[in-house]
């Protein structure tokens, strides 16, 4: 079952939606501004009822899998429930009808939540200070990069890498490389941690600081942490703290006790706010005392219970972002902070922790194992041992759709072969661990008896395997133009067609 | 479970976590009950003061409009809002056409040829504009020329440092530029010559990027028509809440020429074996999760909620309802013009330039005027002084559909008081 494009389901016939008429006697546009301004082509858009527009947009809906009805064990996503009573809060009026420039004294309340919910991250983190400002955790990772660069460059020092493990998310090298640094890579160790000896061969006075994930990408806790740090500040250089993994160890450790200096966070990951099909997110920063002054400008500060904006920071990176962020994002991460409180927060972790492990252990003879547990909150398996057989990690994740499962992250991290990433988080139950792992089970008893019918999967969902190789094609074509179908738009069918 | 993995409680499964390092649970108070949270929130909420729709008089890159119904009704689908990025496209087509839509959408609205799936906001789609442009052309400059909203600039500067790209204010285009960047209408709300601008960045042959109004667009000559290379913006005004500034969305499209350039998401059509459309995430070899440090942007989440937002808004509206936006906008906002400047001490800042719906002027006392017009519940207009010094005692004004003519009766008469 596919749906219509809504440029499709357009009927000419349709009356535009009734709107305010001029009510005022000034001329219109296109009789007051010169002709060469104007649009000179019809304006393309599809004409929809609003009953029309209604039912597109809930059958488009009903073609996703989503978190609010699946189990999605998508590792290093923190794929959590996102508590209702966050929506109702970000669209109290109070917050959602604010005007960014309205003078501080009318703002009050935004200011104090930006101020508390600073407050509270650093308490869970271990951090100074933290800036809101970041759309994203790549946004933030960044941030946090530019703030490094400004921190060295104060100090006169032109420190030009920056250290990032084999193991880490995409995000990491391109914000080193965005922000001007080279990026230099650091191999894991056959137990799946970080390499001591490769990292002390890497560091040099080039070094601007080492990305770090703790517990890593494969779910596991850097135990060395502790010297990792003392290497990394011995030659100067800083500690960069990636949050993906935040959700791992609230209540149980901070990344600012491990001697990281700069510590990104993902609230659509750890604090509950809904990933939206891709965003919105918010990725605030958190920093030690000595990159205060270079977080972006304007900072909130709070004198005698009155809160302003504080934009005169001269060694701040300036900023990187309109207004102050996402602050929809921020409001509902301060209600589900609230609402969780530190007791709260520290049980999510732990349950986090305690399902990834039971999990684990229910599959451990289904896939291959790389590395020994414990975990933390995710795990990696891997598919090599269906490869035999001819069934891959793609394979795998396919079959879990058609049942009713969202797939786990596959192929990363890229140092696992055939990696299945899977990332349960506090929100299932025991008996939602069970019925996946029976899944599992089945998929892989399936890969010895009948692997065929493992390619053809999924054959329950709305379409079938794309085949993103042909589209590819197709968009090479149309943009070395040899071909007039976009591919990455709808054009209409020439004239005469239908 | 527990007993499952043969141990006694969940600290022996933290056994890799060093002694010294453990906490004792968190420094913040215990959690509370759904509804003394949201008295909490509550309580912040209305520390806050609301102006009403048709009082708010006060622009400066994030507009009142009229949001139709039906934008929340689908926004707030848990099957929108609660899933992931669409990596499994078998399970995310909702998602992924309604990107493609929405990228529809842009591209028709824009008159270019390809949109991506969105970006953080107006300021970030600037920079990464600059971005593309410095990779395209090798060049490391860009102009910004004119009134370019300032907290875009600012952001293109923090940008552009990474990478070594120098920002210039105005003057004329050489060889080091990659691209002149321009604001339609600009800051101030007035309009500027897209069609000079551009001939002047391909004439040195560098990049035109046009950094434009989505709703003005049904008005305005599109980006394509004018042959600019890029178009960027800000979408909040496409169905978005002014929320203290965001979560709102930055739209980006470009020429076919550019696309390989092109930061994030981008959708594409594909097809299943037996022959069925459907829609995936297309060239993602530009991407940090492939191509990690030699990506074109380190972008991964974007603002994909807000683009469905956007694309609701945009169909709801159809070509003549958002013509319709722009026409009464319009008038409305030169009908405010016309009575401002017969007050006493008030002209237009800028009398000689044309402006579609938002206006500065020269203002007798700003910051007194606007203070005793807030006391009469209405945010008036934004002092551009605070980042333009030559522009001290200029406020701008915006009308939108939201303010009806007794709203602009109201807005004189208490001016006039």
């Amino acid at each position: 079952m596919t749906e219509p494009l809504s440029f499709e389901l357009s009927r000419p016939a349709v009356d535009p939606p009734r709107l305010p008429e001029p009510d005022v006697g000034s001329p219109a546009p296109a009789e007051a501004l010169p002709r060469e301004a104007l649009r000179s082509r019809p304006l393309g858009l599809p004409r929809l009822s609003e009953p029309e527009i209604m039912r597109h947009y809930s059958r488009l809906a009903s073609l996703n899998y989503s978190i609010s009805e699946n189990f999605y064990p998508l590792g290093s996503c923190t794929m959590k429930y996102n508590p209702v009573a966050n929506e109702l809060a970000a669209s109290l009026p109070g917050f959602a009808g604010l005007h960014p420039y309205q003078d501080e004294d009318s703002v009050q309340g935004a200011l104090d939540l930006m101020w508390r919910l600073e407050r509270a991250l650093c308490a869970v983190v271990g951090v100074e200070r933290v800036t809101l400002q970041p759309a994203a955790g790549a946004h933030g990772e960044w941030t946090a990069l530019r703030m490094i660069a400004a921190f060295h460059g104060s100090r006169g020092e032109n420190r030009t890498e920056v250290l990032v493990p084999d193991s880490a998310h995409g995000t990491n090298p391109a914000s080193a490389a965005l922000s001007g640094f080279q990026v230099v890579e650091v191999k894991s160790g056959p137990d799946g941690r970080i390499s001591l000896a490769d990292l002390e061969s890497r560091l040099s006075p080039r070094t601007a600081a080492l990305m770090l994930t703790n517990p890593n990408t494969l779910g596991l806790f850097e135990r060395e942490i502790l010297d990792i740090a003392e290497m990394v500040h011995a030659t100067g250089a800083m500690l960069y703290y990636d949050g993906a993994n935040l959700n791992a160890f609230m209540g149980i450790c901070r990344p600012g006790d491990m001697g990281f200096d700069a510590v990104h966070m993902n609230l659509h990951k750890t604090f509950t706010t809904p990933h939206g099909g891709g965003g919105p997110g918010a990725g605030p920063v958190g920093v030690k005392a000595e990159l205060v002054p270079f977080l972006p400008s304007p900072t909130v500060e709070r004198q005698n219970g009155h809160l302003t904006l504080d934009y005169k920071r001269p060694q701040s990176i300036g900023r990187v972002r309109s207004f102050y962020g996402n602050f929809g994002m921020l409001v509902r991460a301060y209600t589900y902070i609230l609402a969780m409180g530190g007791d709260g927060l520290s049980q999510a972790s732990q349950d986090a922790v305690l399902s990834a492990n039971y999990l684990r252990k229910l599959v451990e003879n289904d896939l291959e194992m790389p590395h020994e547990g414990p975990c933390m909150h995710e795990f990696v398996a891997s598919a090599q041992n269906l490869q035999a057989n001819g069934v891959r990690a793609l394979d795998v994740a396919k079959a879990l759709l058609d049942k009713q499962f969202y797939a786990p992250t596959v192929y990363f991290p890229l140092v696992v072969p055939e990696a299945i990433m899977v990332e349960p988080t506090e929100t299932e139950s025991k008996a939602t661990l069970e019925s996946f792992a029976a899944a599992i089970k089945e998929i892989v008893a399936r890969a010895k008896t009948d692997p065929q019918s493992l390619h053809a999967e999924p054959t329950n969902l709305p379409v079938g395997r794309l085949d993103e190789v042909a589209a590819a094609r197709r968009i090479n074509a149309y943009l070395q133009g040899a071909s007039d179908d976009p591919v990455l738009r709808w054009k209409a069918p020439p004239e005469g067609t239908s | 479970m527990l007993e499952k993995l043969g141990v006694e409680s969940i600290n022996d499964l933290l056994v890799d976590i060093p002694q010294s390092l453990r906490l004792d649970g968190l420094q913040l108070p215990n959690g509370l009950s759904e509804l003394e949270t949201m008295a909490q929130v509550s309580a912040l909420a209305g520390r806050n003061k609301v102006y009403p729709d048709r009082l708010t008089f006060r622009g400066g890159g994030v507009y009142r409009r009229f949001i139709p119904a039906a934008v929340a009704a689908v926004t707030s689908k848990p099957e929108f809002y609660t899933a992931y990025t669409p990596y499994q496209a078998e399970a995310s087509q909702g998602t992924l056409q309604a990107i493609f839509e929405y990228q529809s959408l842009i591209a028709e609205l824009t008159g270019l040829d390809v949109s991506n799936a969105s970006l953080y906001d107006g300021a970030t789609a600037v920079a990464e504009a600059a971005m593309m442009a410095f990779v395209h052309t090798g060049r490391n400059e860009v102009i910004v020329s004119g009134y370019v909203h300032p907290e875009y600039v600012q952001v293109l500067r923090a940008f552009g440092e990474g990478r070594g790209i120098k920002v210039r204010k105005g003057g004329e285009p050489n060889k080091k530029t990659a691209a002149i960047i321009f604001q339609q209408p600009d800051f101030l709300g007035l309009l500027v010559d897209t069609r000079a601008l551009t001939a002047a960045a391909h004439d040195a042959g560098a990049l035109a990027i046009a950094c434009v109004d989505p709703i003005s667009l049904a008005l305005l000559a599109p980006p394509g028509e004018y042959d600019a290379d890029i178009a960027v913006g800000e979408g909040q005004q496409l169905g978005l809440a002014p929320s203290f500034g965001g979560p709102h969305v930055g739209f980006i499209a470009c020429k076919k020429e550019l696309v390989r350039k092109l930061p994030g998401r981008l959708v594409g059509i594909a097809h299943d074996a037996q022959g069925r459309r459907g829609f995936v995430l297309a060239l993602a070899a530009r991407e940090q999760h492939i191509r990690r440090e030699k990506a074109t942007s380190n972008i991964c989440t974007n603002h994909s909620l807000c683009a469905l937002a956007a694309a609701v808004y945009l169909t709801y509206m159809g070509p003549y309802g958002l013509r319709q936006v722009a026409d009464v906008s319009f008038r409305r906002a030169h009908a405010l013009a016309e009575r401002l400047q017969s007050l006493p001490g008030w002209e237009l800042a800028f009398p000689e330039r044309q402006f579609v719906n938002e206006f500065p002027m020269r203002v007798p006392k700003a910051p007194a005027l606007l203070r005793r017009l807030s006391r009469k519940g209405i945010l008036g207009g934004l002092e551009v002084g605070r980042w333009f010094r030559e522009l001290k005692g200029v406020v701008t004004f915006t009308c939108t559909e939201v303010n009806d003519a007794r709203a602009l009766d109201e807005l004189v008469e208490a001016v006039s008081a």
